[in-house]
């Protein structure tokens, strides 16, 4: 008897190969593009910069309590951001999957870890999230679906932490969809956070990330608390109405303290007709100006 | 006999799956399908844009010399630095702000339909523009470069080989996105405060449509500005909208240089 071994590769194919053509490979390295948000993502946001954020009344309040020295806390120094960190931080994601030593599917999608962010595993293998009562973690629990060509990621489980890195935080409670969306050397990510505790309305973030060859870590370098100059047993803080920072925004740009305050109707069209009177202009940019690089041409 | 007949079927999968998106064919043998009739998203109707991104730069005007994030080169901030909004509305320039690679950029509300079943119609009402999306092989008209340019857009489907349509004619609905490339354009700003780009400018776009957790529809549109005069490096950024189900806050207003 004779086999042709063409014939074999395609019954290998139709029968093993197919479901697997259905999903994109997002595995390799990719380079953040800070082309928007470039300030936020970079060096960090101006304090008590709120704008687009639909805050409610609790997570307005939550955000001008906070002082960014308590970064400072021991307790805190290597208290690590949330998952959300990895659509509002500067650094690239290197993506890998999980296989199944015996059948060699994919049991679960893993976007590497950055020094102070966890690995988020996405689970791709039906398993369901813990009970609610299950401990949160920083990493919280991830699992993922392909829904055509994109990867939609769910996270619950996560520690309180950062929606914006000057106070606006998400509760215990927050929930995270990504989409991981693939277009040839381009992935971009669309998530959407729910917080129930310090939002009126689910938030957006939209990032584009650029495949590079440049080999990119899967974590690390591990974070060493020490003393920053905090004193044993203080929290940093503002007290309700003492947030000296809160008209950051109108003295560098100008921009109105109801909208520099943030809430849901700061994310629409709309809410440009409410301000318009009360904006000039600047007459010229303060500082984080941008622009090319010395020795560029 | 047997493996030839499955020899057969293995390479003509193999030469039909990349190709599905790009040769639309009527169900059993029918004549080739429009590009309306093949689209795997539907587009149509209103969005309006979410502005939780570089939101001083969007919502309000930013401060001149603020070009925070653009990798722009030299000769792009000379010409950014002595932008003035006065004399652009002087010269009627009051819409270059409004062209193509910056108009999804605007908050604004847009409006989908299809004009005739190979060209998509985007209206922005953020300075009452219009751009036309062409299918198929659309050849531009000769004349002066325009603010919008010439949009020649492709359907980028990847069909699911084990779950095929029940009409192999049929597009997988929620599958796949719009591509739309732009050239010809008159030069104008990335951004209100005179950030440039050039006549050589070209645009890439992706429309990508999600559903959310709780049940919102989102269109996400990856943007690539690349300009050999004025970029160092292609320029990516993603504007993000939510479906309406009405025209709800639909308000066509005209450009302007200073707001």
């Amino acid at each position: 008897m004779t086999r042709n071994p063409m014939s074999l590769t395609a019954v290998l194919f139709l029968s093993m190969g197919l479901p697997v053509l259905a999903q994109i490979d997002l595995s390799g390295s990719w380079q953040s593009k800070n082309h928007e948000d470039a300030l936020e993502r970079g060096a960090g946001p101006n304090p008590g910069d709120f704008t687009g954020i639909p805050f409610n009344e609790s997570g307005r309040a939550m955000a001008l309590t906070n002082s960014q020295s308590q970064l400072s806390m021991p307790e805190r120094i290597c208290a690590f951001y949330s998952q959300w960190h990895m659509m509002v931080g500067t650094f690239g994601v290197k993506i890998w999957n999980e296989t199944d030593p015996v059948t060699g599917k994919t049991i679960a999608w893993v976007v590497g870890a950055w020094e102070d962010r966890a690995q988020m595993t996405i689970w791709m293998d039906g398993r369901p999230h813990p009970s609610k009562n299950a401990p949160h973690s920083q990493a919280g629990f991830t699992t993922g679906v392909w829904d055509g060509d994109v990867l939609t990621a769910y996270t619950t489980h996560m520690l309180t932490g950062y929606l914006r890195r000057n106070g606006v935080m998400t509760s215990d409670q927050a929930t995270m969809t990504t989409h991981f969306i693939r277009h040839g050397d381009m992935l971009t990510l669309a998530s959407q956070l729910e917080d129930p505790i310090y939002l009126s309305e689910p938030y957006y973030i939209t990032r584009t990330f650029v495949n590079t060859t440049a080999l990119m870590n899967s974590g690390g370098p591990p974070c060493i608390p020490g003393d920053e100059g905090v004193p044993e047993g203080t929290v940093p803080h503002y007290l309700p109405g003492k947030n000296p920072l809160v008209d950051e925004m109108t003295k560098l740009y100008n921009i109105p303290r109801e909208a520099a305050m943030g809430g849901a109707e700061t994310m629409y069209p709309a809410f440009r007709e409410k301000i318009k009177d009360k904006f000039t202009m600047p007459a010229k940019c303060q500082r984080n100006c941008g622009g090319p690089p010395p020795g560029q041409n | 006999m047997g493996y030839r007949i499955v020899n057969r079927l293995f390479a003509l999968m193999l030469a039909v799956v990349p190709l599905a998106a790009q040769a639309p064919r009527g169900g059993r043998g029918g004549p080739p399908q429009s590009p309306q009739a093949m689209a795997p998203i539907d587009l149509t109707g209103y969005w309006v844009s979410i502005v939780d991104e570089d939101w001083r730069f969007r919502m309000v005007m930013p401060a001149p010399g603020d070009y925070q994030g653009v990798p722009m080169t030299v000769a792009a901030r000379q010409l950014a630095d002595a932008w003035d909004p006065a004399k652009d509305e002087a010269a009627g320039e009051q819409c270059k702000a409004y062209g193509a690679p910056a108009l999804l950029r605007q908050p604004e509300h847009l409006r989908f339909t299809w004009q005739d079943d190979r060209t998509m119609r985007l209206d922005a009402d953020a300075g009452t523009q219009t751009r036309l999306f062409h299918f198929g092989d659309w050849k531009a008209p000769t004349g002066p470069p325009t603010l919008q340019g010439d949009s020649i857009a492709a359907w980028e489907v990847r069909r699911q080989p084990g779950n095929p349509a029940p009409d192999p004619g049929a597009p997988p609905q929620g599958k796949g996105s719009l591509k739309v490339t732009t050239s010809h354009l008159r030069a104008g700003y990335l951004r209100k405060n005179g950030v440039p780009y050039s006549e050589n400018a070209t645009l890439a776009e992706y429309y990508d449509m999600i559903k959310e957790h709780n049940g919102d529809l989102m269109l996400v549109v990856t943007i690539v500005v690349t300009d050999p005069q004025y970029l160092r490096e292609p320029f990516i950024i993603t504007s993000h909208f939510k479906k309406q189900v009405t025209d709800d806050g639909w308000h066509p207003t005209p450009c302007s240089a200073k707001w």
